[in-house]
């Protein structure tokens, strides 16, 4: 969106909260930005990608988030102000380097921003990262609103220089994916000149080598630079406090339940009763601040996701204070007052509050609730998440089920997170059996492989995605090429991050920014490293269905077989149907026949309706997206396709 | 920027709902857009996951003149539910639904792939109506689908849906905030089409009477 550099500054514009932390950079002056895609981070350097040019800045989507942390830290060793970006599961990726980095400390300014995704609305697990900064001893930002997830980007970044070190901000869905007014800030003129200096003493932090060794000498330095933001966070403007002087009830929140606790009071009408301190700085807390607050009142409420973090450190603080200022008590998730798992919304804490002041509220007429959920139970049937109609995955998965029945030795796939981890199920006919981190798939098949010796005889396969095996793939193929295990890899190859919304990887010709760049081929990565490899179309499914079953019978160490189709939302292919589809309902005979409905009952594109009245399929022409693979599926030939002009 | 004109309640909190694909983040930052524009301080609340991958999805917008609000209406508090997908507004109304609630409803099913595979049967049509009539203060049904797909693509359901909007008397929106918003988002040769969609949208509603049914 143009508005992101065009954008005047003082004037108001609805942003998305991603969008709003790449202003913060853009206005901080940033030099470099890398990140590895991921929900809900993705929207941060995409934005900064397309105004790259504009802005004379270098963005990258990195192979994979340590890559982009080491990326961006590099800019800052020369001088530059630089942001790297990830979802929550990428600072477990970045943590090895991080844990290096933050020993040696930074130059110009750096800023990491997780996103994480509090009830796991876009991924599989709700880890968080907060607590990455405690271990790394870094300082800890969390914007509460729209306005300050740009404000504080900024801020960040002087802090950073400040003390050099390296600052987490960190984001989450309701942030990063919700959108709100922000008043926009200028954008700097000039940018500093890149020089990497390193031929001071060897311990000056500015002019020497960068290393966390000596780590006795180094850790000490690291934690002044702590205490010194402890000390900055003190006055630190996004700390904020609203309500009585000495309420009933001190609320204390940060990130996207400052607005649910801001909320809820306004409903209850309890501000009169509860006061509201949301904190921008939480790692670490300020404790002359803290001590103020805690001092004017003897009930606290802690409202955070996902972990107790907030609330353990406040604790902490609490008993260091206890002697002075006498016990508190804290109502938070150890004491279940607040749910310990998922996300928070406004609801979590009006039942808090609710709880805590005796107080009774109803959301909605009981009558009408009750109601309501009649309606959906009879009205709405679920609606699982399925593979897009045309998404070659569903074809893929297809195949790859229909082989391991007929191989017939009970054989398995292992998969991780991407869109097809969907193969888990219904619309991947269940097909996919483990899934965990990225590139997991092939390192838990390499174990599997070597299983033999205890009397393992069932057929291994591992499926990937394209960006997956830039990311993190290639050290466990190489893994099972070393050890010969008996397994084969699919790399489901749809020509793009598709899961994430598109973004580039290094296989294709093009980069973030848009430029040109060198693509890697993965199939000469498979063989250079010595693995068999074949290239089939998974949607000619005949073939790929010969070539699947001739890969997981013979036992020959790493077969890769590389199925390559793009995403149907590719931009080559969205809107632009392949082909024509018809259904002849007088050869499609419905229950008669003795597929037994295979296209809807089994298959179930979504392009696919049963007509109950009529007793035959049809062809959603709205949904379908041509790709032509329900044509090879119905065994009578009802459906044929024709190539579009 | 013309000031914030008073609104029916503050904030006043609208769901758009539908099924992945059909254009349910685009129809809310249109009309987020365009009540910026009109001095509103929006705040919108969406999750991207599911977008594209057929499951439910949902946008919460807060309209309101004193500034941000929760991404997530409270429980039983929406105002207006929006709907490209007639299943999808009685899931929204168990949790967001009040007997004071309004529902603008494409009447197009999107069946999942549980009724695709025949495990579960998608509700008739009159059923379905009657239901969401009897959950709402008022109702307004439209083929919005039907409707776009007469103009070339049903993916203009979307924004006839928020044309239907604009005529129901609810919220200070017309054609013109439509076209000022759309032109800054789309491409040139996009805006014209879609400032059809959403007048054709508008018609619809009134033909079936402001009063809804
Ligand atoms: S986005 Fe692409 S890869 Fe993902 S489910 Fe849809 S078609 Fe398949
Ligand atoms: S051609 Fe068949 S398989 Fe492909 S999208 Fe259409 S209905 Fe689905």
């Amino acid at each position: 969106m143009s508005e992101l550099i065009e954008g005047k500054p003082g004037q108001r514009y609805l942003l998305m909260g991603n969008q709003a932390i790449a202003r913060g950079a853009l206005e901080a002056g940033v030099s470099v930005a890398a990140g590895y895609p991921g929900t809900p981070s993705s929207e941060i350097i995409e934005n900064l990608a397309k105004v790259a040019d504009e802005a004379n800045m270098y963005v990258e989507w990195s192979s994979n988030e340590k890559v982009a942390a080491e990326v961006a830290a590099a800019a800052s060793f020369a001088g530059l102000r630089s942001l790297c970006v990830m979802k929550q599961n990428g600072v477990n990726v970045a943590s090895d380097f991080l844990l290096h980095l933050v020993g040696g400390g930074t130059r110009g300014g750096m800023v990491i921003v997780p996103c994480d995704d509090p009830g796991a609305l876009s991924s599989i697990n709700e880890g968080e990262s907060r607590h990455f900064a405690r271990m790394l001893e870094i300082p800890l930002l969390e914007p509460g609103d729209f306005q300050e997830a740009k404000d504080m980007v900024k801020w960040a970044f002087e802090l950073s220089e400040q003390i050099g070190n390296l600052v987490m901000l960190r984001s989450v869905t309701r942030l990063s994916h919700a959108s709100g007014s922000v008043k926009l800030g200028a954008l700097p003129e000039n940018r500093p000149r890149a020089r990497f200096r390193h031929g001071g003493f060897v311990l000056d932090p500015q002019e020497g080598a960068v290393t966390s060794a000596p780590v006795a000498y180094k850790h000490v330095l690291q934690q002044e630079k702590l205490e010194k933001a402890e000390s900055l966070f003190e006055d630190c403007p996004f700390n904020t406090y609203t309500g009585p002087e000495n309420p009933e009830l001190l609320v204390i929140t940060s990130s996207a339940c400052n607005l649910y606790c801001r909320e809820a009071i306004e409903i209850l009408g309890v501000s009169d009763r509860a006061g509201l301190l949301k904190l921008g700085t939480t790692w670490p807390l300020p404790k002359k601040l803290i001590r103020t607050h805690l001092e004017n009142c003897s009930k606290v409420l802690v409202v955070e996701e996902v972990i107790p973090f907030l609330e353990e450190n406040l604790k902490v603080l609490a008993a260091e204070l206890a002697m002075e200022i006498g016990p508190r008590t804290i109502f938070a998730k150890r004491d279940k007052t607040i749910p310990s798992v998922g996300e928070m919304n406004p609801d979590y804490v009006i039942a808090a509050l609710v709880k805590i002041f005796d107080l009774s509220y109803e959301a909605a007429p009981a009558d009408y609730v009750e109601k309501a959920g009649l309606c959906v139970m009879a009205g709405a049937p679920g609606r699982d998440l399925t593979f897009c109609p045309g998404c070659p995955h569903r074809a893929s998965y297809w195949t790859l089920h229909n082989v391991l029945a007929l191989d017939n030795r009970d054989g398995f796939i292992c998969g991780d997170i991407g869109c097809y981890s969907l193969g888990m199920r219904e619309t991947g006919y269940y097909a996919l059996k483990t899934m965990h981190a990225m590139g997991s798939g092939t390192g838990l098949a390499s174990g599997f492989g070597k299983l033999d010796q205890f009397g393992m005889d069932q057929p291994i396969v591992a499926v990937s995605g394209d960006s997956t095996f830039f990311h993190s793939v290639i050290p466990a193929l190489v893994n099972a090429v070393h050890y010969n295990a008996d397994i084969t890899l699919v790399v489901f190859d749809n020509s793009g991050t598709a899961m994430t919304g598109f973004q580039p990887h290094p296989g294709l010709e093009v980069d973030a920014m848009g430029h040109d760049a060198p693509s890697i081929d993965i199939e000469s990565v498979c063989r250079a490293v010595g693995a068999q490899t074949t290239v089939c179309d998974p949607f000619d499914m005949e073939l790929t269905r010969d070539i699947l079953l001739e890969k997981i019978t013979g036992k020959n160490g790493v077969q890769v077989l590389i199925f390559k189709q793009s995403c149907a939302l590719s931009p080559e292919k969205k809107g632009k149907p392949r082909y024509e589809m018809h259904l002849d309902e007088n050869i499609c005979i419905g229950e008669n026949c003795g597929c037994n409905k295979l296209c809807t009952r089994v298959f179930k594109c979504p392009g696919l309706n049963w007509d109950e009245k009529n007793q035959h399929a049809r062809i959603d022409e709205v949904i379908c997206a041509g790709c032509g693979v329900c044509a090879s599926v119905c065994p009578t030939g009802a459906i044929t396709k024709k190539e579009r002009a | 920027m013309t000031a914030a004109a008073n609104l029916l309640s503050d904030p006043f909190n609208l769901v758009i709902t539908g099924v992945g694909g059909q254009g349910n983040v685009l129809a809310s930052r249109v009309l987020g857009s365009m009540l910026t524009q009109k001095g509103y301080s929006v705040t919108i609340g969406e999750t991207f996951g599911a977008s594209q991958r057929g499951g439910s999805v949902m946008s919460h917008l807060r309209i309101s003149s004193k500034g941000t609000w929760s991404p997530q209406i409270p429980k039983g508090r929406a105002h207006v539910v929006v709907s490209l997908e007639p299943t999808e507004a009685l899931r929204v109304l168990y949790e967001y639904g009040n007997p004071d609630v309004y529902v603008l409803c494409n009447t197009r099913p999107v069946h999942s792939i549980a009724v695709i595979s025949g495990q579960f049967k998608y509700p008739e049509q009159d059923e379905l109506r009657q239901w969401i009539r009897d959950l709402s203060a008022k109702a307004w049904f439209l083929e919005a689908t039907g409707a776009a797909m007469a103009m070339g693509n049903a993916i203009f359901a979307n924004i006839m849906m928020i044309g239907a909007l604009s005529a129901a008397d609810i919220l200070p929106v017309d054609k013109d905030t439509f076209k000022d918003a759309v032109s800054n988002m789309m491409a040139a040769d996009k805006v014209s089409v879609n400032c059809d969609a959403f007048a054709r949208g508008a018609d619809m509603l009134l033909a079936e009477g402001i009063s809804g049914a």
